[in-house]
């Protein structure tokens, strides 16, 4: 049987010479994407800013948006914010808290899904929720914590395990990776709540798992070719791993696919926010976390034991190696 | 490569088998699982997103604890005050004044005070750790006593309220027949509510709402309530205020401070109907509030009394005999439904603190079959793409990867079934992404397998060397992911820790899986088959 290479043996692609346009890009679309959070704000769900949302499934067609808007407003919870899920017939319908009143995930929540039923007597409510505004600023905090404590966490264990510039490396990179999606909750306002940032930390993992597999072959080829300059073995290093950077991608990307067009649209957001990130982290493999090492000048003394002298520990690891070599 | 011992193969044939043993009550409908045997009975839950149901997280109300806590030291220093042996042991106090978490009173005679102090001392306990006492008790301008209530003896009041707050929201779910309720405390001042199935979270949320504070008290003769709200408050009364709907126009009646019996003295409390046939509340109280009701009832015929429940007045009978036997009924504008829901507020006694709800989470039953069907269904496409992407492009390295993607899967549920762990919508998303990081590790190995071919190495060796420099990266990936997932797991709540869970067994499993597992198939096939070259 002959196998499908989905990448060509023996790749030979210069792509730190693109190193300055994408580090331009990559920047680029950071500045963008806190500007886009600045200007055009997150949609945050209830888990953040409190108030009650209520999912509306309708059986037939669904009435215009701008119809519902009005009704919902009659209601005397203020203008609602409506939320379209991937299907045609589900929205969520979301109102503020209701000013001064203490127990406020008492009432509204009723009082929204009661005055729904009377505005659409078809339309079947699904799910309510309702959150004071006292748990959603902890909800926010904790979030906030959690994603912060991540990225830093992971970047101290590379640095731990690798070097200081590796450690800076995937700490950028996270930084763009978790920007860009921001800026991605900002553009399409898909509401972002608590499974938003499960998403974001997933992110967070797997992007980070794509940067230890080009980190790794990088150090290894560190100690295997010493006297090699930096970029032809950055570039042989991404070389040699992308085969199986295309590979993994590739399944993600068929697996979240799967999930998005055939999964339950409460995920809808969850699985669009992962599988972005999944394509930002395939870039980010390839032409992101790697120049960055060229900056921080990472060279063959980076990984030189410190108790052997340079030259005899890097000769004693050099293989005989011919093959691969650019 | 070639040296896979036998009993490694026999250990991982045995986990691979208990895996799937223990996966297949999860798979199976409730009610066959209901006939096997109780060891059998380990499944994964299904979280309320997936099953459907009522999620609350009440939180106390501390001012008004706090306000509970003054008035109980209020009437415990009055008490004490009292004297055991008769009116000449009486201390004569006044002007008490309660403000912020202290409460003030003078002594008349200020021969007394030590005497005062004496008895005091008695009435606080120590708490906490420190052996710092609940109250503080200081003397100022010699006559008047403060008693502060400590940190500790706050600290300690909030947690038996809550401890008893919960074992009371404990019997009123179960009162309401549901099935399976998860009720725990969570943090200082909260507890969180589970009730799978629920519909309409709305009677569980009023019977919750309900302190359930009721006591009988004497109507004070000589105090009196204008029509337009003015009252006249004689010293030992307080004016208190009709419930909604209540005294037909009457503001509130003017009550003795002192309790004639109280709901603690319940022995039942059930729905009923007065003689009207309107819904009301029939009570029965234990012997000694049985006694104590037929004795005050019989010194007072003629006169009033008041039935209050949660500081309102809920209606005021007059006394035309005395009242034995120990029963009585509440009637009032109740329907059968508040009635009934009252009765059960009742007979599972007072909460020692008011509870708010301030998160509440339904889903309808409908819903989460529908997430869990289209779950499914999408995670079984999603599944066997993955796993003809792999067969076509690594073949029997790819049929070995799929067989220990396969185990997986029965392994992670086996483990959560174990672990007795909940699986939410976001748990189902978790499992995708295990299924990638698992796949991962094999692409990584594999791909090493054929750059060490290609630079010439023999079968045998590739793949040894494809095993063990891949694995490193492996680790140090799957690291950083289990890092993720143990953040998610102490800071998210409800739908994060779900994710966290199953991201957490999946990353373990994972590497189990598609490192030692797909290794042993490699070595026994190297072993048996001996190829000089591989298709890879």
């Amino acid at each position: 049987m002959r196998l499908l290479k989905l990448v060509p043996d023996d790749t030979n692609i210069d792509f730190l010479q693109w190193r300055k346009v994408a580090s331009f890009m990559s920047f680029f679309l950071v500045v963008v994407s806190i500007a886009l959070v600045a200007v055009k704000g997150l949609n945050l769900g209830v888990d953040f800013v409190g108030g009650q949302s209520v999912r509306v499934e309708f059986k037939q067609e669904m009435p215009p948006i701008d119809e519902i808007r009005e009704k919902v407003a009659t209601i005397g919870l203020g203008e609602p914010t409506i939320q379209q899920f991937g299907s045609d017939k589900a929205i969520s319908i979301r109102t503020a808290l209701p000013e001064g009143d203490k127990a406020t995930a008492d009432r509204a929540g009723e009082q929204l899904v009661a005055g729904i039923a009377k505005a659409f007597p078809t339309a079947k409510t699904g799910a309510v929720e309702t959150v004071s505004g006292k748990v959603s600023g902890e909800l926010l905090r904790t979030g906030a914590i959690s994603l912060a404590l991540a990225i830093l966490g992971i970047s101290i264990y590379i640095w731990i395990r690798f070097e200081w510039q590796f450690g800076v490396g995937a700490l950028g990179r996270l930084f763009h990776e978790v920007s860009l999606t921001f800026g991605l909750f900002a553009v399409t306002q898909m509401q972002f709540d608590l499974n938003s940032v499960a998403a974001l930390l997933t992110i967070v993992g797997y992007s980070l798992n794509d940067t230890i597999v080009v980190y790794d072959r990088i150090r290894e080829n560190l100690k295997k070719y010493r006297k090699m300059e930096i970029i032809p073995l950055l570039n042989l290093s991404i070389n040699e791993t992308l085969s199986r950077t295309v590979m993994t991608t590739l399944a993600m990307v068929l697996a979240l696919g799967m999930l998005l067009i055939f999964g339950p649209d409460v995920i809808f957001g969850f699985t669009a926010a992962m599988l972005f990130g999944v394509f930002i982290g395939g870039y980010s493999s390839v032409l992101m976390s790697t120049p960055v090492l060229v900056w921080l000048k990472v060279g063959p003394d980076s990984f030189v034991p410190r108790t052997t002298s340079g030259i005899g520990g890097g000769e004693r690891i050099e293989r005989k190696d011919d093959g691969a070599v650019v | 490569m070639l040296d896979f011992p036998r009993w490694k193969t026999v250990g991982i044939s045995i986990i691979l088998l208990l895996g799937i043993l223990f996966s297949i009550p999860s798979f199976l409908p409730q009610k066959t699982v209901d006939q096997l045997p109780g060891f059998a009975q380990i499944k994964v839950n299904l979280g309320l997103d997936l099953a459907g149901g009522s999620h609350l997280l009440l939180e106390a109300d501390l001012a008004d604890l706090n306000k509970t806590q003054l008035a109980n030291m209020e009437k415990t220093v009055r008490a004490a005050m009292r004297g055991e042996r008769g009116p000449d042991d009486d201390i004569a106090i006044g002007d008490f004044k309660a403000s912020g978490s202290t409460i003030s009173f003078l002594i008349r005679d200020q021969k007394q005070l030590d005497d005062a102090r004496d008895r005091l001392a008695k009435e606080t306990q120590g708490a906490g750790m420190t052996g710092q006492r609940d109250w503080r008790v200081d003397v100022v301008d010699t006559t008047r006593i403060v008693m502060t209530m400590t940190a500790a003896g706050r600290d300690q009041a909030v947690a038996r309220a809550m401890e008893s707050a919960r074992d009371i929201v404990d019997k009123r779910v179960n009162e309401l027949g549901t099935r399976e309720p998860t009720i725990i405390r969570e943090g200082n001042d909260r507890i969180v509510v589970q009730v799978p199935g629920l519909q309409d979270p709305k009677a569980l949320k009023d019977l919750l709402g309900q302190t359930a504070r009721l006591e009988f008290r004497m109507v004070d003769p000589n105090g009196g309530v204008g029509p337009n709200g003015a009252a006249n408050v004689p010293v030992g009364s307080e004016l208190v205020p009709y419930a909604p709907g209540e005294g037909g126009g009457a503001p509130g009646e003017v009550l003795r401070r002192q309790v004639m019996i109280s709901g603690d003295q319940l022995i039942s409390a059930k729905q009923d109907f007065n003689q009207q046939q309107m819904p009301a509340v029939s009570l029965r109280f234990d012997s000694a509030g049985s006694n104590t009701f037929a004795r005050v009832t019989g010194q007072n015929v003629g006169k009033r009394f008041a039935m209050v429940l949660d500081g309102k007045v809920l209606s005021a009978p007059s006394i035309n005999e005395p009242i034995l036997g120990g029963s009585a009924q509440i009637s009032g504008n109740f329907t059968v439904q508040s009635a009934n829901q009252l009765a059960i507020a009742l007979s599972s006694g007072s909460l020692p603190v008011k509870l708010d709800v301030v998160e509440e989470r339904t889903v309808t039953p409908e819903l989460g079959a529908d997430s869990i069907r289209k779950g499914a269904i999408a995670g079984i496409i999603a599944t066997v793409s993955v796993l003809v992407l792999m067969l076509v492009v690594y073949g029997r390295f790819g049929v070995y990867a799929n067989i220990a993607l396969a185990f997986n899967v029965f392994l992670i549920i086996a483990i959560m079934a174990a672990f007795n762990a909940t699986l939410t919508l976001p748990g189902i998303a978790g499992f995708v992404l295990t299924i990638g990081a698992a796949v991962d590790a094999n692409v990584l190995i594999n791909e090493r397998i054929r750059e060490e071919l290609k630079r010439g190495r023999r079968t045998f060796q590739a793949v040894e060397l494809g095993y063990t420099e891949a694995s490193r990266a492996i680790f140090d990936a799957n690291v950083t992911n289990v890092i993720a997932a143990a953040l998610m797991f102490w800071f998210g709540t409800g739908p994060i820790k779900g994710f966290a869970v199953v991201l957490t067994i999946g990353i373990v499993t994972s590497v189990f899986t598609a490192v030692t597992v797909t290794r042993m198939f490699v070595a026994h096939w190297l072993r048996s088959a001996r190829p000089t070259s591989i298709n890879i």
